[in-house]
């Protein structure tokens, strides 16, 4: 609630900044303009939301399948964690409008690298914190496993697992909130639809109610992609410890 | 039905086997860190036998070196498989009380049901009826601790090793599930191999009471426990007892 009232106090300010002729409303429309051009253009804006949140979601799936298994083989075998963590750290450093090229040259334009694009930026977040989870299991549990002969395979499902899946959710819910950015970047290295596109587009031509009104449903899309990592978490881990406080 | 025998075929593969523990002339060092030096220890079958010791003895080594964790340096160690209490209850939260309790038949191989209907009958008699799909978090201290025991004398293995059980608990629940212990051990009895730095919980509890020296730890002592059952903090015997082991421990009683 909070967080609605600072929001609504920000909107006001903007809104008499921009009536009071502060700023030219082609470089900051006023908050009225972009919500007029969130009604007017409701259609186009629609089908570009559903682009995006398609790319987002499927680059999330990419992004966990790939995380959990780098995750579990890093932590499975030293050799793994060797090769593996430079380049899944070094991952991080390339930049997507180099990627952008090759990929598009291999997968079309279509949605493929949008997604591609998106589980690059996704998995790292999700990698980072199962792998972390599944190290930082209580020795005592560890030892107590052990004690019962259990097997690497066992160890992974009745201990580890369970045990990480706390930390593991932490990065799902980072990994939600940059998916959208992802999507983003995906989409202005080459496309003809999605939030992205019409921020790209929109920009050149001045159009910036209609800038606006793509950057809020970006916003949207990534606080509900959050929530509903926030919200699975809660119902699929009710033991754990809260690490989200609330939520959205 | 199922339960039963699955409960059975877990120790019926381990009967054969004497539940006898040897230790002879065992060190065993961590890095720079002696931890216990030239230990000798016999636990017969059915004996419930109690190491008493300073903290750091190397009390928890010794229970490594029989569950087969880790190897000695020196000595050798004989002893059928083991199932291991460790110190604070290693229960996972994640899992209800019933399947704590029953983890080490799924980690045997058993479906949950089988594990779920082997630990299920414990817990009208272990005080822990209506709890029995209550996560960890809503346990108190002695209840978990009912749990974790559970959990060792299901893994169905001939020698139990209980790694200061009662040293998280209050005073009073103390007192109780030492109670407790004793009686379960009359019902279930098992070779027992006791960890603890109460001397008083060794000897209301064991047969024999083995005291340990400070860091390397050597055998100082074995004290014969000749009381009758059950036993009592309160119980001159066992006040008597107590005090010479306190005075061989350099403890003034």
């Amino acid at each position: 609630m909070p967080a609605v009232a600072l929001v609504l106090v920000l909107l006001g300010a903007w809104e008499a900044v921009v009536r009071a002729g502060w700023v030219d409303p082609l470089i900051l429309p006023a908050p009225t303009s972009v919500a007029r051009a969130l009604v007017d253009d409701s259609g186009a804006l629609g089908h570009d939301l559903w682009t995006t949140g398609v790319e987002a979601v499927l680059g999330l799936v990419a992004a966990v399948l790939l995380g959990v298994l780098i995750a579990v083989a890093m932590h499975a075998s030293r050799g793994a964690r060797r090769t593996l963590h430079p380049l899944v750290v070094g991952s991080q450093a390339l930049p997507v409008v180099v990627l952008a090229a090759p990929l598009i040259l291999l997968l079309g334009f279509g949605l493929a690298p949008k997604v591609a694009i998106v589980a690059l930026v996704c998995f790292f977040p999700v990698t980072v914190n199962l792998y972390d989870g599944l190290r930082a299991v209580d020795p005592e549990q560890r030892q107590l496993l052990r004690s019962m002969d259990a097997s690497a395979w066992q160890r992974l499902r009745l201990l580890e697992a369970p045990a990480a899946l706390p930390q593991a959710f932490t990065g799902l819910r980072v990994a939600a909130a940059v998916s959208v950015i992802g999507a983003v970047f995906a989409e202005w290295s080459g496309s003809e639809r999605g939030l992205g596109h019409v921020v790209l587009i929109s920009l050149g031509q001045l159009e910036s109610a209609r800038t606006f009104a793509a950057t809020v449903l970006l916003f949207a899309l990534a606080v509900a992609l959050y929530g509903l990592f926030a919200v699975a978490e809660r119902r699929l881990l009710p033991w754990a410890p809260r690490t989200d406080p609330g939520g959205p | 039905m199922t339960a039963d025998s699955a409960v059975a075929a877990q120790s019926s593969s381990v009967a054969p086997v004497p539940a006898e523990v040897t230790l002879t002339g065992v060190s065993k060092a961590f890095g720079p860190v002696e931890a216990l030096r030239g230990v000798s220890l016999r636990v017969r079958q059915g004996e419930t036998v109690a190491v008493v010791g300073p903290s750091g003895c190397g009390k928890s080594t010794l229970l490594e070196l029989v569950c087969g964790l880790s190897p000695p340096d020196a000595g050798t160690v004989a002893a059928p498989p083991a199932a291991l209490m460790p110190q604070r209850d290693a229960l996972l939260p994640w899992l209800s009380a019933v399947d704590n309790g029953g983890l080490a038949l799924r980690v045997a191989g058993h479906s949950r049901a089988q594990a779920r209907a082997a630990a299920r009958p414990y817990f009208a008699p272990f005080g822990l009826a209506g709890f029995e799909d209550a996560r960890p978090a809503a346990l108190s201290g002695g209840m978990r601790q009912r749990v974790a025991f559970l959990r060792t004398l299901l893994a169905g293995r001939p020698v139990l090793c209980l790694d200061e059980p009662f040293g998280a608990l209050d005073a009073l629940t103390r007192v109780q599930l030492q109670r407790w212990l004793g009686d379960a051990l009359e019902h279930e009895p098992r070779t027992t191999l006791l960890v603890t730095h109460d001397v008083e919980e060794a000897v209301v509890l064991a047969d024999r009471v083995v005291l340990l020296s400070m860091r390397p730890g050597r055998v100082l002592a074995e004290l014969e426990v000749d009381l009758p059952r059950p036993r009592h903090r309160a119980d001159p015997g066992v006040g008597e007892l107590t005090g010479r082991a306190l005075q061989v421990l350099g403890v003034d009683a």
